[in-house]
């Protein structure tokens, strides 16, 4: 596919990975924030290749990771509703919430349904009027849009039967909760390609500047994440904290306005709790008032639910780019993606789903000689 | 979940909110949601997110990640230090 196949192409990366090599005179560690890029890094083996010079931690940006267990919660005592369609993104399905799944309420007779988009849950709205849908609207930046378009069109429409359960988070304060951990290992970033091609990335010039950290905007080939790597590495090997854009193709540096637009209109900006982190102040999307009427927390009055989260899981460690997945005494035999403990093993985009699919057979030993 | 995929505009109905078109991935067809990307024009490459166009592909900018370490003048001196 065109935009996609020139950026995996073996001899390139390869001169990338030299081009690494020979300039970091030091090792580094490099910290790629969106899941989508961890996903691509382990599939390619990216950090096996540059292992000796780089250090690549796998950061807290899987949205489906860091969905915290109440609002899981509120979803399956929505979906068991008999008058409600519950629809979501199929990776959902099957994160744990404290005691149950959505995978579960549906083979137990839950209307649960998988859409590729919000506008698939308004579709069924408008065919069903008689029931109530509800769309799980989880996600960062990029997702927004769409979910925005969706609220935006049912009260433009008057489609009162549609509402979303609503989990936004944003990529900026997350980046900063992990920057001023007093553990922090990160010296530099990629940011998330499609975050900034919705946002931009001038609010990433502040943090670079605050931290002293490279920021490179970076895509999600092979390719893409080489050259973000020796971005990172000049910067760093050059003393300098930038903000740079690697991924140019896609992104520009206001972002995509009418989408900021729409958001702005639709979402206001509110303390999310992440899953496995905590509550960080100003992190996430919530309905704004004059949408109000579309929260399905407030529809089905679940608002006020809070659970504990499970102690025996070190997803947080892991989102933060503390501890890599086979360090967790559960990974591969008690948590695995078919049992899965914790967010970071369900979603294909969460590390430790990554390492399990592709590093499972590595001698746990390995881990910490990297150190 | 943040996934956006790569695909061509082939046609262009609606306005505002309601903009859309179909879109050729690779063979695939869908329509698409163009409101997004209002410059965006039948031939042009857009980046595809849950049903959304979130940007249009700069093409000239596209095959810079190709060229970027010729560019620099780098594969040269690479290749003398094998």
């Amino acid at each position: 596919m065109k935009f996609v196949d020139e950026y995996r192409d073996r001899e390139k990366a390869e001169q990338y990975a030299r081009a690494i090599r020979t300039e970091a005179t030091r090792p580094w560690s490099i910290m790629e924030v969106c899941g989508g890029q961890t996903h691509t890094i382990v599939k390619y083996a990216i950090d096996e290749i540059l292992r000796d010079k780089i250090t690549l931690l796998h950061g807290p940006g899987c949205p489906v990771c860091v969905t915290p267990l109440e609002l899981i919660d509120k979803a399956c005592e929505i979906a068991t509703r008999p008058d409600v369609i519950f629809c979501s993104y199929g990776d959902m399905l099957r994160v744990p919430g404290s005691h149950t799944d959505l995978f579960t309420v549906k083979a137990r007779g839950g209307d649960v349904r998988i859409v590729y988009s919000p506008m698939n849950a308004l579709e069924l709205a408008k065919a069903n009027p008689t029931k109530q849908v509800v769309f799980f609207a989880v996600g960062f930046e990029t997702t927004a849009p769409a979910n925005a378009m969706a609220v935006f069109q049912a009260k433009q429409q008057g489609i009162s039967n549609f509402s979303v359960l609503v989990s936004h988070v944003l990529v900026p304060p997350a980046i900063e909760a992990v920057l001023s951990a007093p553990d922090n290992r990160t010296q530099a970033f990629l940011a998330a390609g499609h975050v900034c091609t919705v946002m931009g990335y001038e609010e990433y010039r502040p943090l670079s500047e605050k931290y002293r950290v490279p920021i490179v905007v970076t895509g999600f080939e092979p390719l893409d994440i080489l050259q973000g790597v020796l971005m990172c590495v000049r910067q760093l090997e050059n003393g300098r904290a930038e903000v740079e854009n690697q991924y140019a193709r896609s992104v520009r540096e206001f972002g995509n306005v009418p989408a900021q637009d729409l958001i702005g209109q639709v979402f206001r900006v509110i303390p999310r709790k992440w899953r496995g982190v905590g509550e960080i102040p100003q992190s996430g999307f919530g309905l704004a008032a004059e949408f109000a009427e579309y929260d399905a927390e407030l529809r089905f009055g679940v608002a006020d639910l809070t659970v504990e989260e499970d102690r025996e899981c070190i997803a947080g460690e892991v989102l933060r780019g503390v501890k890599k997945p086979q360090e967790c005494p559960a990974f591969g035999g008690r948590c695995t993606p078919d049992h899965p403990l914790g967010a970071t093993m369900v979603s294909n985009e969460g590390a430790c789903a990554a390492y399990y699919q592709y590093r499972r057979h590595e001698a746990k030993a390995a881990v910490g000689s990297e150190r | 979940m943040c996934l956006a995929v790569p695909g061509k505009i082939e046609s262009i109905t609606g306005e505002r909110e309601l903009r859309s078109g179909v879109v050729n991935f690779g063979g695939v067809q869908k329509e698409i949601n163009l409101a997004f990307v209002p410059e965006a024009k039948i031939a042009d490459f857009v980046m595809v997110h849950v049903g959304f166009a979130i940007s249009v592909v700069d093409e000239a900018e596209a095959t810079t990640v190709l060229g970027y370490l010729q560019q620099m003048g780098e594969l040269g001196e690479l290749e003398e230090l094998k």
